[in-house]
């Protein structure tokens, strides 16, 4: 079986901080990781080829750097990857993304056929959850997201358990088809030494605009139909009352839950022992 | 002669100014605005557009401000934490904006389409609450518009709920209703949104940010090539061109942005559940259904749904929880969450933590509060040794009663706090723990 | 089972010394392995901060032109503190600015990752977070080295360990003497961000140079140590090193001796403003020449700090380290060619080095360490002298000079009797000169 992980190299978001004294965006020294949700998805394709055999892809765009996070994927074992790298991509919204990821899978497909695409639920750069289904719009096969288990694979249908909001489901689809992964699904493996020393040497694939068919009005700016049209600091809610509580925990504790009592915050009898139900 | 001048550590690479450049004189490069001097005829449009004020054109050796520079243009974009969202929902004005009564939008497309449409989520007959909240702000979108605000219903055998969509204020039901439907699918609902949005055109579709939302959603803008802005915890509408505002938090969670969707219909966004004020329910009120029929047969469906199992789902806990005990980095370590435990059992409260205190370990992801986690809205919440990092306030902020407890004075959360205790936890928590218990069991309330 | 790959030189750490090893190794010939334990080269490599131009020169010829160095040093100063005051002394060379330079104010996380894209430019393969944990063995011949992950055993025909301070693998291997409190320091540095043109106001700096401050004597709170101000584009590096053992005996926490250090009055004023970006701990070997190990045998050579290459005096390491991976990697490609990997073969190496300013300087300040050490008035005395001399000479009042002089000498004698004082000078002069 032929599988294919699409992940995206981010910055590591818990460190992206905005200068409180400029007010602007320091991006020096953020480093850079596999989505974390990523990870996850080309772990589960790793596991899904050692059992049923075959072979797993892994398939980025992004910047030249970017072949980091496919070594990276290549010491953990994946067989190949593909970086798509080039100008004309640069400022895609989702749309734009998911179309150009899709045209290079078509051409994956058309080439070695493709049994399986996996990605993360959605990238902690963005938070969007959108290329995903997009890509699998794009190549009209079915997905499935929100996934925490695989149940079996096997030729032409796959079954699997997907995360909502109030318990799990059972789900199958016929194969090709495109699963977008939780954290909880599998634990990533470490990466074995022969598998390092490959990766340090293994030259991604790099394909530019030219290397597949790609339609300049779908991609870049041109085809992103989104555009940020202003950023700001959050506003908040004004702080309330605040309470120094340094020097005298004990009375400043006393004082605050009188003061909860007293506006009903906080009753007697609790109300919520289980919920608003 | 001026120059184009471009703040590489303001850059956010949008784009907007390439777009903008009637020129092509800028360009992306590694996710930065680039400059060919040569090309750039100086006009300023890029300057204007600038949503970070990158751009500068400067006048050689002496670095003045461009005459022709927008006065506005520095003041609307500065990142200032006094200025409040100018459009926000407070600012809805009772009329029209002058250019969208026209359905002006800067190309063709967007003059066929009106209308605000909200996806009804509903399973097995139970709506999501997000539904509901969707229909109150799409309610202030379309007034402001003065456009109609339609429910979308899609299942198998949802009659009963076609009442409430108008009760929470839809003007108009469009309803699918089949036996495909009963399950949420993907293919089916986007063949089924997708022919709704071709045949009725509405300019602004919401979904609830739930899994069924967000799975569909991306499907459906995919197939209609149209731009989606997803997690908004904002939304208004631009005074002068009529367009959607939709705001959401970016770049981890550290900033906001405002997203707009120019030319492209209809304008796709998804919601983040509790975000948006319930609407008051008015029974009674009744209007047009549009009743149409899918157009896909089950042996055209790819995927099947075999079991479904419903889960302790610790995350219905935590979101519907009244008061909520939450810990965050503060706390230093595991052997330290038995104490807040304790205050949490005193409550009768729902026990939650930080990213950091779920990444380190602590809770598990089920109990995670915030921009990668739940979003919560309970009467009390406690956040305890958490600093309040945007992304975690917008899981939490629209809580009734923020009490916040840290040793850092200056913490971020304590701007958001009701109550604010500057001090150490350690001594904090096991002195209201104590005070909270001599009180209940006294029935000292006052 | 895929077939082993089998190397000629395997380099353990990736830091200047190993770096520099491998790079030598490659330029003869020979295929070369790094194995580094941190996430990338220099992640655990974080003191120093003054990397010298002309040892480096001769790893990377006009390695200037293109490294991430911070600012090139002009000014090498020294300042003795005794209670809030401070006696100065430096030495400045505007041609220092200027190419071939004398030394340059490095970021090492920065400066050792452009040296490991070098070092892979050139032919060495570096494998990084991976720990090695022993050196293999066929009979006594050494094969390899295995590694901490799934079929992790590499082989290769010379082990070079340039492990750093710790040398767990030279000490399992035999080459490397327990190193007692007396011989590490600790230290601890802090990067302070200030705006560039504040710190070249302060140091009274032109736009981009770069100075050094060695802080003596009452800096360290009278133990055998220095503290430094090192002077990045728009960064301070603050750091102090006290020998372990004077700290046990002090019972002194590094990070309070820091913070103490900050707060003088001396060097508050150089950091006013500034934001801490970054704090960091290390060990540094002290023990100078006569802590040196044995530093080789059959198949195996110990380099950098490992092997306690560090000039405690003239705060020099990394060009230390750079220089004994040099040699070592010419060492290990010599035999290699010969195929004559025995311990005499390797030794070679080690009386290389005796030929160059490595040893050299080390043997020269062999007695050091242990001067110090029985000496602590060095450290305590010396400097309350000094400044005391230089407050009554300095201070303008109605006193002739001459009996100005007299007072001082009279000062200078209560502290430490005539006697002593010759002695003292005498050690020092048999120790430094």
């Amino acid at each position: 079986m032929h599988f294919v992980v699409c992940l995206k190299q981010v910055p590591d978001t818990s460190e992206v901080r905005i200068d409180p004294k400029t007010n602007t965006l320091m991006r020096e020294g953020v480093p850079s990781i596999i989505n974390p949700y990523d990870a996850h998805a080309l772990e589960e394709a790793l596991a899904l080829r050692d059992k049923a055999g075959g072979k797993v892809t892994v398939l980025s765009m992004g910047p030249p750097q970017a072949v980091d996070s496919l070594r990276k994927a290549v010491s953990l074992g994946a067989d190949e990857a593909i970086l798509l790298s080039d100008r004309a991509f640069a400022g895609s919204d989702t749309l734009a993304t998911s179309y150009i990821l899709a045209q290079a899978l078509e051409k994956i497909r058309q080439e070695q056929g493709i049994d399986l695409v996996l990605c993360g639920k959605q990238a902690i750069d963005g938070d969007t959850a959108q290329v995903g289904p997009g890509i699998a719009r794009r190549l009209d096969i079915p997905q499935l997201t929100y996934v925490i288990k695989v149940d079996w694979i096997k030729e032409g249908e796959i079954q699997v358990h997907r995360k909502l909001e109030d318990g799990r489901e059972v789900a199958r689809a016929k194969l090709p088809a495109l699963l977008t992964v939780e954290k909880e699904l599998n634990e990533i493996r470490y990466a074995t030494f022969p598998n390092m020393l490959r990766a340090a040497k293994y030259e991604p694939l790099v394909w530019g605009a030219d290397k597949f068919h790609l339609s300049p009005a779908e991609m870049g700016l041109k085809g992103s139909p989104t555009s940020v049209s202003r950023i700001f600091a959050p506003p908040g809610r004004t702080g309330g009352e605040q309470i120094m509580a340094i020097d005298d925990p004990g009375s400043a504790a006393i004082s605050l839950v009188g003061k909860l009592f007293q506006q009903n915050i906080i009753m007697v009898h609790p109300i919520a022992r289980g919920g608003r139900d | 002669m001026a120059m184009l001048d471009i703040d590489k550590t303001r850059c956010i690479g949008c784009g907007a100014c390439v777009v903008e450049c009637p020129t092509d004189a800028l360009d992306l490069v590694d996710g930065i605005a680039v400059v060919n001097q040569e090309k750039c005829i100086r006009c300023g449009k890029c300057v204007r557009v600038c949503p970070a004020n990158a751009l500068n054109l400067e006048r050689e050796g002496e670095g003045a401000q461009p005459e022709k520079r927008d006065p506005e243009a520095g003041k609307r974009h500065e990142f200032s934490k006094e200025q409040p969202l100018p459009e926000q929902v407070a600012g809805y004005a009772a009329k029209r904006p002058k250019d969208a009564a026209a359905g002006k939008g800067e190309s063709g497309e967007a003059a066929e389409y009106r209308g605000v449409c909200v996806l009804i989520e509903q399973h097995q007959g139970e709506v999501a609450p997000v539904s509901w909240e969707l229909l109150g702000e799409g309610r202030k979108l379309a007034d402001t518009l003065r456009v109609p605000l339609a429910g979308v219903l899609l299942g198998s055998e949802v009659e009963e709920i076609i009442p409430e969509v108008f009760a929470y204020g839809a003007e108009e039901v469009y309803v699918i209703d089949d036996p495909i439907l009963e399950s949420y699918r993907t293919e089916p609902y986007a063949r089924a949104i997708v022919d709704l949005v071709q045949k009725y055109k509405p300019e602004i579709f919401l979904y609830g940010a739930t899994t069924l939302g967000r799975d569909l959603s991306g499907a459906v803008a995919t197939e209609l090539k149209t731009g989606l802005t997803a997690d908004c915890t904002v939304l208004g509408i631009d005074q002068e061109t009529g367009l959607l505002q939709q705001t959401r938090p970016a770049f981890g969670g550290n900033i906001m942005a405002t997203i707009l969707c120019r030319k492209h219909r209809p304008q796709m966004a998804t919601v983040r559940p509790r975000v948006m004020a319930m609407p008051e329910k008015a029974e009674g009120r009744s209007g047009p259904v549009q009743r149409e029929t899918l157009n896909m047969a089950e042996e055209d469906v790819r995927t099947k749904v075999v079991d479904f199992i419903r889960g302790k789902g610790r995350s219905v806990f935590l979101d519907k929880a009244e008061i909520i005990v939450s810990v965050g980095k503060g706390l230093g370590s595991a052997k330290n969450l038995p104490m807040v435990e304790e205050l949490a059992n005193v409550l009768g409260a729902t026990l939650a933590g930080s990213r950091q205190a779920v990444e380190a370990g602590w809770l598990s992801h089920e109990h995670q509060v915030g921009q990668t986690g739940v979003t919560v809205r309970p009467k009390v919440y406690f956040a305890i040794g958490i600093s309040g990092a945007i992304q975690h306030l917008v899981g939490m902020e629209t809580s009734d009663c923020i009490i916040a407890i840290n040793n850092d004075p200056e913490a971020p959360i304590f701007k958001v706090a009701n109550y604010g205790l500057a001090g150490d936890l350690f001594q904090l928590v096991p002195a209201l723990t104590k005070e909270f218990s001599k009180r209940m069991s006294l029935g000292l309330g006052r | 089972m895929r077939a082993v790959e089998e190397f000629d030189v395997i380099v353990v750490g990736a830091g200047p010394a190993g770096l520099a090893a491998a790079m030598t190794a490659v330029r003869n010939g020979m295929k070369t392995i790094v194995i580094e334990r941190g996430e990338f080269p220099g992640a655990k490599n974080v003191m120093g901060g003054v990397l010298y131009t002309q040892p480096t020169s001769r790893l990377i010829p006009e390695f200037y032109q293109e490294a991430p160095l911070e600012r090139p040093v002009v000014e090498q100063r020294y300042a003795f503190l005794e209670g809030d005051n401070a006696f100065t002394a430096g030495y400045r060379a505007p041609a220092w600015a200027d190419p071939p330079y004398n030394a340059h104010t490095v970021l090492r996380a920065k400066f050792d990752r452009w040296l490991a894209k070098k070092a892979e430019a050139e032919g060495v393969l570096i494998i990084t977070e991976t720990v090695v944990e022993d050196l293999l063995y066929k009979g006594d011949a050494v094969v390899g080295v295995r590694t901490g992950r799934a079929e992790g055993d590499v082989r290769g025909k010379v082990v070079i360990l340039a492990e750093g301070v710790n040398a767990l693998i030279a000490k399992k291997a035999g080459l490397h003497t327990q190193l007692g409190p007396e011989h590490v320091a600790v230290a601890v540095k802090e990067i302070i961000s200030l705006p560039r043109e504040k710190i070249e106001d302060r140091f009274c700096l032109e736009e981009g140079q770069g100075a050094t401050l060695e802080l003596l004597g009452g800096a360290t709170a009278g133990m055998i140590g220095t503290a430094f101000i090192y002077t990045n584009q728009d960064s301070l590096s603050v750091g102090i090193g006290c020998l372990l053992s004077e700290m046990v005996k002090r019972q002194a926490n590094p990070n309070d001796l820091l913070e103490r250090l900050k707060a003088h009055p001396f060097v508050r004023k150089l950091i006013q403003g500034g934001e801490t970006k970054e704090y960091m701990g290390h060990l540094i070997p002290e023990g100078g020449y006569k802590a040196i190990p044995k530093m080789y045998r059959q198949g195996v050579m110990v380099v950098g700090d490992a092997g306690m290459l560090v000039n405690g005096i003239h705060r020099e390491g990394s060009n230390l380290a750079m220089v004994s991976g040099m040699a070592a990697g010419e060492v290990a490609a010599g035999a290699i060619n010969s195929h004559d990997l025995s311990e005499q073969s390797m030794k070679l190496y080690q009386d290389r080095l005796k030929e160059t300013f490595v040893l050299k300087d080390l043997y020269k300040y062999r007695n050091s360490a242990h001067l110090f050490e029985e000496n602590p008035q060095f450290f305590t005395t010396y400097p309350e002298i000094l400044s005391g001399a230089a407050r009554e000479f300095f201070t303008v009042d109605s006193m002739p000079k001459a009996d100005k002089q007299k007072k001082i000498w009279k000062m200078v004698t209560g502290k430490r009797a005539k006697g002593d004082l010759i002695r003292d000078m005498w050690k020092l002069w048999r120790t430094m000169g």
